[in-house]
């Protein structure tokens, strides 16, 4: 009883509660640095140093009048909001944060489930998400949001391919698609899959910028051709949940990243003797510092590149990523044969 | 007893849900709908214990073919003037022929599968546990060329696509 309900559903509502206070404050950890970038403070007036600017905003947002447009299709309207926050919210059941922990007695995993499939559910439940975007330009019935949603439904189908066949060839290496297994199998191979996969990674971290619609890939929210992208006429509570949605992909992205390349939980160098000192920090604190590593590389690309322009972006995902996502599994499969 | 349960709430669902198809009155409703359809038929892989094939239906059908079917129906235009359909009661005939047809197949099907077990697949039990490794086993062993064809038809599918679309190259 206790291991099939109770601790699964504490699990739940710890992940799903720190995931939202998480990116709540990404939001502030953004507007800080990109402030910094440009040398100005930032927000300053919520809290010491702006701290609790995240509440204020959620207030805000909460009590802001919620407007519907009359020409607009009711129904799909209020659904594309939850569509994009839905799968951003379940693909953290199969992230593994950290190995095992003892609390009270018990053996507890720092993952809500195991599945041996858990890469393709990463992969196609972000494919799912590709709805929400779709049907709020539909359903706003205006034109700008139509553009933007075209024009970010065909990013993410474009960027969905380099990145997928290039997560092959890290599942090639692992020799499965279970995410705890693959961060088994760089402990086992005594490296971490950046070292080995280092092409892959680049494709991955570049794939999963456009993913994410963040600069310089953010066209579908290019404010000066587009108003504000696909959620123009969006206000309140259902704006924020696609400004939720989007960076609760970004910790999504983080995570897989950190799983796949950064060896997940693993401390560095895990089967050096001499380092052996390493394992006491938590496994999860190194999950968490590695994958806030990866938070801040976002935001500073963002503070850092201007936006390529959209005929630029397909052609760097067709005719650059492709190719080289598949000249990768190749030479990955080739390697691999004659080593085993 | 629980998988029966589970069983017919799934395919209640999916029965619901293909009916919605058929009879929403906007376009872009009828494929939300069979998004959601697709969701159930995977619902309904993973009740069985075929995990990959859920999951390779959610990434396949509802991520990938069904986003190009909304393309084509916000990008073309539905609208037309009611003289432009034909008269829905035209092809009755047709439509209750190739259900009959459809449904005496699957009878057959079913029958036959009731009379004559299928064969246990322990007679080629594959070398690897887990159902992707045992996916991948029996495509690349005993249905390689049925696979490789596949594969081969939707390359030309593919090319054909391109040389339909782009006139000049």
């Amino acid at each position: 009883m206790v291991d099939t309900f109770v601790i699964p559903l504490l699990k739940i509502v710890i992940v799903l509660n720190a995931t939202l206070v998480g990116v709540t404050y990404m939001v502030l950890l953004e507007r800080k640095v990109i402030a910094w970038a440009q040398s100005r403070l930032g927000p300053m007036r919520v809290g010491p140093y702006g701290i609790l600017q995240p509440v204020a905003d959620a207030v805000k947002l909460m009590i802001k009048e919620d407007i519907t447009p009359v020409r607009a299709d009711k129904w799909l309207f209020t659904a594309a909001p939850i569509i994009s926050m839905v799968p951003a919210l379940i693909v953290y059941a199969v992230i593994p944060f950290g190995s095992e922990v003892s609390l009270f007695g018990r053996q507890v995993t720092l993952y809500i489930t195991d599945i041996n499939v858990g890469l393709l559910y990463v992969v196609s439940v972000a494919s799912v998400g590709v709805y929400g975007i779709i049907l709020a330009g539909y359903a706003s019935n205006s034109k700008y949001p139509l553009l933007a949603s075209l024009r970010a439904s065909a990013q993410l189908i474009s960027y969905e391919v380099a990145v997928t066949l290039t997560l092959v060839s890290v599942v090639v290496m692992a020799g499965s698609l279970s995410m705890v297994q693959i961060v088994n199998a760089q402990y086992n191979s005594h490296v971490w899959f950046v070292f080995a996969q280092p092409v892959a990674f680049v494709l991955v971290l570049i794939g999963g910028l456009a993913e994410t619609n963040r600069a310089p890939f953010d066209l579908p929210e290019a404010e000066q051709e587009l108003t504000g992208g696909f959620h123009t006429e969006y206000s309140g509570m259902r704006f924020a949940l696609f400004f939720l949605a989007e960076y609760a992909n970004m910790i999504v992205v983080s995570s897989v990243v950190t799983t796949l390349f950064l060896g997940g939980w693993l401390p560095p160098f895990p089967n050096v003797a001499a380092f052996g000192f390493l394992y006491y920090v938590p496994s999860w604190a190194w999950f968490l510092l590695k994958s806030f590593v990866f938070l801040y590389l976002f935001i500073w690309i963002r503070a850092t590149l201007p936006r390529y322009r959209y005929d630029q972006l397909m052609n760097l995902g067709w005719k650059v990523l492709i190719p080289i996502a598949i000249a990768n599994l190749v030479v990955t499969g080739i390697v691999r044969v004659l080593l085993l | 007893m629980g998988e029966a349960i589970a069983f017919y709430i799934i395919a209640g669902f999916i029965l619901i849900f293909a009916v919605l198809v058929v009879t929403a009155k906007e376009a872009v409703h009828s494929v939300v709908f069979l998004v959601i359809d697709f969701l159930f038929v995977a619902a309904l892989y993973a009740s069985l214990g075929a995990e990959f094939l859920a999951i390779i239906q959610i990434l396949v059908y509802a991520g990938g073919i069904v986003v190009l079917y909304l393309f084509v129906v916000m990008l073309v235009n539905l609208k037309r003037p009611p003289e432009a359909y034909a008269d829905p009661h035209r092809r009755t005939t047709l439509g209750f022929a190739l259900s009959a047809a459809m449904l005496l197949e699957i009878g057959v099907i079913a029958s036959y599968g009731y009379v004559k077990p299928a064969p246990a697949l322990a007679a080629v039990a594959a070398p690897v546990t887990g159902n992707t490794e045992e996916v991948g086993w029996l495509l690349y062993t005993s249905y390689l060329i049925p696979f490789e064809i596949a594969s081969m038809l939707l390359l030309v599918a593919m090319i054909g696509a391109i040389v339909l679309a782009k006139r000049e190259l």
